[in-house]
Formats: C-alpha cells, structure tokens, sequence
C-alpha cells in the first residue's frame, strides 16, 4: 500500500514537473517566512512577494509567484514560490489585541489566521520541494516543527531546513542542530541578506 | 480552578478510524481536560488534529497545545539505536506520550529531549515533569 501511495506521488510530481517546479516555504508563524519569500524575489525578480510584520499571522492566505530563475555557478533553477502562512495549533484574538489592535480588528485576523492555516496544510501535497524556515532564536522542540517535518518526509518531499534571524544575539544554531541531528540546516538572516550565498547552494542541493 | 487531567490508554483509540480518534482527543480537550495519551498519533492525524482544531477555534475555544514525547535517543550507540527500533516496530504507535491540552489552560509545553515543562495560564504555578529516558 505504502509502495503504491509513494509510486503514485512519484508519477504525479513527474507530470507537475513537466509544468512548473513548486517550491513551498513552511514554519510556524512569524519565522520569517515572507521576508525570505520577498528576498529571493527583490534578488530574482527585483521585487517583493507580500508583506512582513512582527505581528504573527500578517500572511493569512497563500501566495504564489511564478517563474523564479536563480542562476549560479552555470546552474539554473526555475521555480513557482509559494509562501505559505504560520502553521500554529491556537489563535486567539486577544493576542491581537495586546498588539494594538482594536477587538473587531483582532477577531477578524484571528478567523483569517484560522483559515490560513487549514490552507497552507492543505497546500502541502502540492509541493514538490519545501524549506521549513524556523526561528533562530525560539525554542525549536515544538511540536508543530515536528509535525510539519514529519509530514513532508511521510510524503517524501525534499526538506531543507533554514534557521532564521541569525544577526539576532538570542539565536542558538546548535540547539536548531541538536533537535534536527538527521538535516542540514542552513542558518541566515533573511532581513539582512546573510548566508543567503549558503543558502542558494543548499536550494540547488535539494532540488537537484 | 480544579486541573482535569485524562489518561487515555491506546487499547481505546486503537480500533478507531483516524477521524474518530482526532474527534476523541479534541472532544476531552474542549472539555477543558489536559489529555495524556498513551502513545502517539500517526503524523497524518497529527496534522488532521491542527486542521480540525483550526476548524473549532471561536470565542471559547483558542485552540490546543501539544506535545509528544518518543522514547528516540539520537546519537546513541548503534545497538541502543537497534532496540529502540526494533521496540518502535513491534509497539508502533504505542511508545511514548502525547500531551494535548487547552491553550485557554495551557500556555506553553516546552520540550527537550530530557524533560516537558507545562506552564500554566492565569496562574504562577510552573508544573515541571521529567520523563527519564529508560537505559537499555
């Protein structure tokens, strides 16, 4: 059944292949996930893909830009992004609140933000690739990590797993690297553009 | 406020569809229960519990916090390694223990591979639990 399962994803990403490579960025909410999203494109495209803010959950519905070329060393790679929102098992308003928000404001985000997340994981057979962006600086052994992760590998998806915010003084790569001892992880900052070089090579890695 | 806690060994989730068992566990937390789960849920529930709890979030309900605690030891010796394998084949999805509790009760399980720590909502108390990992 298993084998099955997998021979039919295997010829099904044969034929989406054929159109357009989709290459999903997955986390909880307010990783950084946009801001990696809007740097790829300023660096390929020239401009950005949608809007980041500190308040969690500003990505509430999925994007996807099409056509991405990156060109390095030679090698080219062309892909559909897609920039998925914050997959977090509670929402409540009042976190909105506490933010600045006024009540209706809040309650609304936070039925938006509901929403969001049953489509960023109802998204998530229709990738090919993933990156699982993660903060640097929060705790990594969260349950929604191991969750998604778990997932795209049940699916055999390609993972890669990018720390974000390492300019951040609180950020601690080796207890990123201790929670995921069997990945990669490539640790950057998506604000300030650093390691980006590390990370397109990691990209070409795992779509290779 | 009195703290419920819910034992629910496998041998009563274990004849259940996927649906069924994600309905169970979400039902007793809506009660405002912490569930503790003897074993773990198959990844694909795991991700329906999100999908499902999303779902039900309202006024009331703000959604859960969950946790799971697998018997892994990474980095052991290959023979350590070997048991816990040949154990996760023969008991499946019966090793370990999940924890799913009310984020209205709940508000953070912090987990590391030694210890799970629940700290509590509206409240100072810190409750603080160490699993220790069983030497073989």
């Amino acid at each position: 059944m298993k084998f099955l399962k997998k021979f039919f994803n295997n010829f099904k990403k044969i034929f989406r292949k054929k159109k357009q490579l989709k290459l999903g960025l997955y986390g909880p909410p307010n990783g950084g996930k946009t801001t990696l999203a809007n740097k790829i494109c300023q660096d390929w495209l020239g401009e950005d893909m949608g809007s980041a803010s500190a308040i969690a959950h500003e990505t509430r519905s999925v994007t996807e830009k099409e056509k991405i070329i990156i060109k390095k060393d030679g090698k080219e790679l062309d892909f559909n992004l897609v920039d998925t929102p914050g997959i977090a098992t509670k929402i409540d308003y009042e976190d909105f609140i506490k933010k600045g928000m006024k009540k209706e404001e809040a309650k609304k985000r936070a039925k938006e933000a509901t929403k969001g997340v049953i489509e960023s994981i109802r998204w998530l057979d229709e990738m090919d690739c993933v990156i699982v962006v993660l903060d640097a600086t929060e705790d990594p052994y969260s349950q929604v990590n191991i969750t998604i992760i778990g997932n795209l590998q049940a699916r055999d998806i390609p993972v890669l797993l990018v720390a974000n915010k390492v300019d951040l003084k609180k950020a601690n790569m080796k207890k990123i690297k201790s929670a995921f001892p069997q990945y990669d992880i490539v640790g950057i900052s998506a604000k300030y553009g650093k390691q980006m070089d590390t990370f397109y090579d990691a990209l070409f890695k795992l779509v290779r | 406020m009195a703290l419920t806690l819910q034992f629910i060994p496998y041998s009563e989730i274990a004849e259940m569809g996927s649906a069924r068992r994600v309905k169970k566990l979400i039902d007793a937390v809506k009660q405002n229960k912490i569930v503790l789960l003897e074993g773990r849920l198959r990844k694909e529930e795991e991700k329906d519990l999100i999908q499902i709890t999303m779902e039900e979030i309202d006024n009331k309900f703000k959604g859960i916090e969950l946790a799971v605690i697998n018997p892994e030891i990474p980095g052991e010796g290959f023979f350590t390694k070997l048991k816990l394998g040949l154990v996760n084949v023969l008991m499946k999805d019966r090793t370990g223990l999940t924890i799913i509790g009310p984020a209205t009760i709940v508000k953070e399980i912090k987990q590391n591979p030694n210890k799970i720590e629940l700290l509590m909502n509206n409240t100072t108390t810190k409750s603080k639990r160490t699993s220790r990992r069983k030497k073989r």
